[in-house]
């Protein structure tokens, strides 16, 4: 593929610059954080799904020996909630819980085994209220009503969009395909627990080092819920154990400590168990999808009504967002010329649900692909040759108003169809043996903050000094991604120093700039596109001090190899601290900032917000599988996968980054599952977590992850730094499916719902073998009050981007693309 | 198995105990009920040692015990008296970084980094017993350690890259079962 210019550090595999660190246990996680006369705090957590709290005796816990604090939801009168339209929970909870695990009270003592003594003695008379386990339940009992802020009943939100005519579009179709799928929740399972230390430093201000990905929301959410200033709190993100979405939200026990620590001027230190991160959840949403979608008979889209009902979960956390994603997305891959999208997001009293790799697109990709696959099947073409027909031509806008870019997608279906010798076996393999094929495409970075403003996603700070030190700032926080290495790269790459010489300081909102956090596939586009420009313009003054200490113009001025030169003549060269030195002689002291603002999103609709990114990732996967008919156990021997990441950063962490997302997504597809069931009426009819224990929510092994065949496409986006998309989140999306359809060519059953267990294809193989349709997945997609459609002309359709007061028919149809 | 019962009032009084860590002989004063993981971690400062479930399922918090990985949550570390214990923080010598913490950095071993430290102490006993391990012997010794980031195969690669290096320095060290 096109490479262009040459790189110092971009796209050379490296040691990653916190490499050593990890390996050698210095990376200092939240619960490594230990301070002087540091107490700790404990969570007494409600055993009802939904109740009324009577009372609250505390009086015994608080004569408890060893003792300093209790604390109730009475202390805690603000609500909290991640996104500006969900606040609706508090740290702990007053007057009502809504899910088994809902934090009640706090202790807080001199050691764990104290603490949890003392919440033992706390004594809370609850009135039990009916409860609501499904989203079906939620429709069907309004009156048992888990929120009055609800837009009604259960209902808690719906978002509905059209785009084009889709019943006239499906009705002029040679084909329409009616699906039902449905997407089992699962959880982010980090293997590191949340943590969080809150401690008042010397002048009395909070700070708060924890397990999260989203520092700069955290600031913001923790000054509303305290009270205090922002001015007066900072944040610092330790490096996250694995994050996957689930250390995006604001925790209780993140304000539960820092509430603590204010009150008793002392270090307060809480790590979750293993059951309590599993009840806190916030990760994959249950999603039921119905989707339409027509065809003409050589296998072109003509158009899709899709409808989704998202489980949420007892409360909002990012649910809003969740639900447009889960329509947002399934444009930006093949040719759409007319869509609806009608989501619905119901409560219920379960842990809620939020953002997990992926965020809400997973689900419908799903069904997408699958769908996809069964119309290739009945039209008798390769599914492969089908998906390429119709691939979203570059630099193009989608029906629903987005704008993709680069799209390196054809390659990846291409690269993997090669590798797989998919012509010669798909269909061919022995009986039990299948391959099937999915695509997916992620965003790199949400085009909108989370809260409304129009400041910039990202800023970096590069400081020089004489002694040659480059020392970068930036708010972005390690997860495991890399995010520290990203940062280093690129501003050695403009330096022309070596990464391990650039010091990074991030993820702390008392002394680094702004960035949004690690969700959304964000850091690589928005970081790195202000740590070029921060970088850019402190080069420039080393520029102008070489050029005039060389007596050479400044165009001729380059870096590289720790030197700034002169192109034409190498003799012509000074060290890079020499060059600085000269540089903070003429200048004074060097810095310089960088900020990056993504591209305003091209639709003005309201909701529009969701979906717009600077660029789009693409993925293609193949799955082998081999099913076992006698007990339905299914293994992957392998999968290969090219993703379009646009450039590589570092080909180490872009392929590990790949392959993990391979990992999660055959965890998600075979086994993983956030389930529930209730408990016997004369126990207490509360609705507990089936398998809260890394042992029985099963995972892959390194027994059961098959070999990843794994090649990056490079097509530089213009919008990236150095053309760099993401790659964290968007290989993960096909593989579902790939699953499915791998499944569905090695046994000729549909398993339309993960996880595909072994009991689903032998019901499945059941029902082949009685000759009836081969089929395990929902049977029914109940009636759902979906709001009035929002009517928005596509692109093509004569549309301005703007929502149209009419039904969006009469239009002229002639399909142009709008190429940008 | 030993079956530890121990009276409240007893467990409630601290214990003193010797206890070898990474070659250095630590004088340890902790309540009796306390888990080698949690005075590692909390009463010797030796926080490379991690936890995911302290119920022996993730396998984040493996040390090696006269040689031997263990799960260190599922230990009382009464029971480690007069042991070699060794953990992440004793594996580098001086400044160097040994072949497998090198491998793992340069390789992609470790992304969080969080179930690190118990795999590399993991790998350092597979190595021991067998030099030159297949890839199915290495899948197999890291059964019990979840890695929620890799997929597994980036930290095989560092493995077997780390194994090539070792038996080129020290070819006949295999020979020496520990």
């Amino acid at each position: 593929m096109s490479t262009g210019r040459q790189f110092n550090t971009i796209g050379k595999p490296r040691r990653r610059v916190d490499g050593r660190a990890k390996v050698t246990g210095h990376t200092r996680f939240a619960d490594d954080v230990t301070l002087p006369r540091m107490l700790h705090a404990k969570l007494l957590r409600s055993p009802h799904p939904h109740a009324e709290i009577v009372s609250i005796d505390t009086s015994r816990a608080e004569t408890h020996a060893g003792m300093n604090l209790v604390l109730t939801g009475k202390d805690f009168p603000v609500a909290i909630g991640i996104i500006p339209v969900g606040q609706d929970e508090y740290p702990l909870a007053r007057g009502r819980v809504r899910y088994v695990g809902e934090p009640v009270a706090a202790v807080i003592a001199k050691d764990e085994a104290t603490a949890a003594e003392a919440v033992d003695l706390i004594e809370v008379q609850y009135r039990k209220l009916p409860t609501i386990a499904s989203s079906q339940e939620g429709l069907e009992q309004p009156d048992v009503r888990i929120h009055k802020h609800s837009e009604r009943g259960n209902i808690h939100c719906t978002q509905a969009y059209e785009f084009g005519d889709v019943d006239e579009a499906l009705a002029k179709s040679d084909h329409v395909f009616e699906d039902l799928f449905f997407y089992e929740g699962n959880t982010h399972l980090a293997i590191e627990q949340h943590a969080s230390v809150a401690s008042m430093d010397g002048e009395g201000k909070l700070t708060l080092w924890s397990s999260t990905q989203v520092p700069h929301y955290i600031h913001r959410a923790l000054a509303r819920a305290l009270g205090v200033p922002a001015a007066h709190i900072r944040v610092i993100a330790c490096p996250n154990g694995g994050g996957f979405g689930g250390k995006c939200d604001l925790h209780n026990h993140e304000v539960v400590v820092s509430k603590a620590s204010l009150r008793l001027g002392r270090p307060v230190k809480i790590c979750l168990t293993r059951e309590e991160v599993f009840y806190m959840h916030r990760g994959r949403h249950p999603v039921l999808m119905k989707l339409r979608t027509g065809v003409t008979r050589d296998g072109k889209l003509t158009a899709m009504h899709l409808q989704t009902l998202l489980d949420g979960g007892a409360y909002s956390s990012y649910g809003p967002v969740t639900t447009l994603y889960s329509g947002a997305l399934q444009t930006v891959t093949y040719d759409l010329p007319h869509y609806k999208f009608e989501g619905c997001r119901t409560f219920t009293n379960k842990p809620p649900c939020g953002a997990k790799r992926g965020h809400g697109t997973v689900q419908p990709r799903f069904g997408q692909e699958i769908q996809l696959d069964k119309i290739a099947n009945k039209l008798c073409i390769d599914p492969a040759e089908l998906r390429l027909k119709m691939i979203v031509p570059p630099n193009s806008l989608t029906a629903n108003w987005l704008r993709v870019g680069s799209i390196g997608l054809a390659e990846c279906i291409r690269t993997v169809v090669d590798r797989s010798e998919w012509s010669n076996r798909r269909g061919k393999l022995p009986a039990g043996r299948g391959l099937g094929i999915a695509v997916g495409a992620y965003l790199c970075g949400a085009g909108l903050p989370i809260y409304f403003n129009t400041m910039p996603h990202s800023g970096v700070q590069v400081l020089l000094d004489r002694s040659g030190q480059v020392t970068v700032f930036c708010g972005a926080t390690e997860v495991g991604q890399g995010s520290d290495d990203v940062l280093a790269a690129m501003v050695a790459e403009v330096l022309g120093v070596e990464p391990a010489d650039v010091r990074c300081i991030t993820g702390d909102t008392g002394i680094t700039p702004v960035d949004l956090g690690s969700y959304s596939s964000r850091v690589t586009v928005m970081m790195g596109n202000a740590a070029i420009q921060a970088a850019e313009r402190v080069r420039a003054l080393l520029v102008a001090a070489a050029a005039e200490q060389l007596r050479v113009a400044p165009e001729q001025i380059s870096f590289g190899g720790n030197r700034v030169f002169a192109v034409d003549d190498p003799r012509k060269s000074l060290r890079f601290q020499e060059a600085i030195d000269f540089a903070e002689t003429k200048f004074g002291t060097l810095g310089a900032v960088g900020s990056y603002t993504p591209p305003p999103p091209p639709g003005h609709f309201k909701g529009s917000g969701v979906g717009p990114s600077p660029a789009y990732s693409y993925t293609a996967v193949v799955v082998e599988v081999e099913v076992d008919s006698e007990t339905g156990w299914i293994t992957v021997p392998k999968v290969w996968v090219a993703h379009d990441i646009g450039r590589t950063v570092n080909p180490v962490l872009a392929r590990g980054q790949v392959e993990g997302s391979i990992y999660m997504g055959l965890g998600e597809a075979l086994m993983e599952e956030q389930v529930y069931r209730r408990l016997p009426r004369k126990l207490s009819d509360a609705l507990v977590h089936k398998i809260p224990s890394l042992l029985e929510y099963k995972s892959l092994t390194s027994l059961d992850m098959p070999e990843v065949d794994t090649v990056l496409i490079e097509d530089p986006d213009p919008n990236c730094p150095f053309g760099a998309k993401e790659v964290g989140q968007g290989p993960l999306l096909p593989v579902m499916p790939a699953v499915a359809n791998a499944v569905f060519d090695a046994v000729g059953v549909r398993i339309d719902e993960v996880p595909i267990t072994p009991d689903k294809i032998l019901k499945a193989l059941a029902l082949k073998a009685q000759g009836k349709e081969p089929r395990v997945g929902p049977e029914h997609f109940p009636a759902v009050a979906y709001r009035q459609p929002i009517l928005v002309l596509p692109p093509w359709a004569g549309g301005d981007g703007n929502a149209t007061k009419g039904p969006g028919k009469g239009a002229n149809e002639t399909r142009e693309r709008i190429v940008s | 198995m030993i079956e530890v019962t121990i009276p409240e009032a007893a467990a409630k009084r601290n214990v003193r105990l010797r206890l070898r860590v990474n070659d250095d002989e630590h004088e340890v004063l902790f309540a009796p009920y306390k888990t080698l993981l949690e005075v590692l971690r909390e009463d010797l400062n030796l926080t490379g040692t991690k936890h995911g479930c302290e119920l022996g399922e993730c396998g984040a918090c493996a040390v090696l015990v006269d040689g031997k990985p263990l799960l260190s949550c599922l230990e009382l570390a009464l029971e480690c008296e007069g042991c070699r214990i060794a953990t992440v923080e004793g594996l580098s010598r001086g400044p160097e970084l040994h072949p497998l913490q090198a491998a793992f950095a340069d390789l992609g071993g470790a992304q969080c980094g969080y179930c690190t430290p118990a795999i590399l102490m993991t790998a350092k006993a597979l190595l021991q017993d067998e030099p030159n391990p297949s890839r199915e012997h290495i899948k197999a010794a890291l059964a019990g350690n979840l890695c929620r980031c890799t997929g597994y195969q980036q930290i095989y690669e560092a493995i077997e890259k780390a194994a090539a290096l070792m038996r080129e320095a020290r070819p006949m060290r295999h020979e020496v079962k520990q």
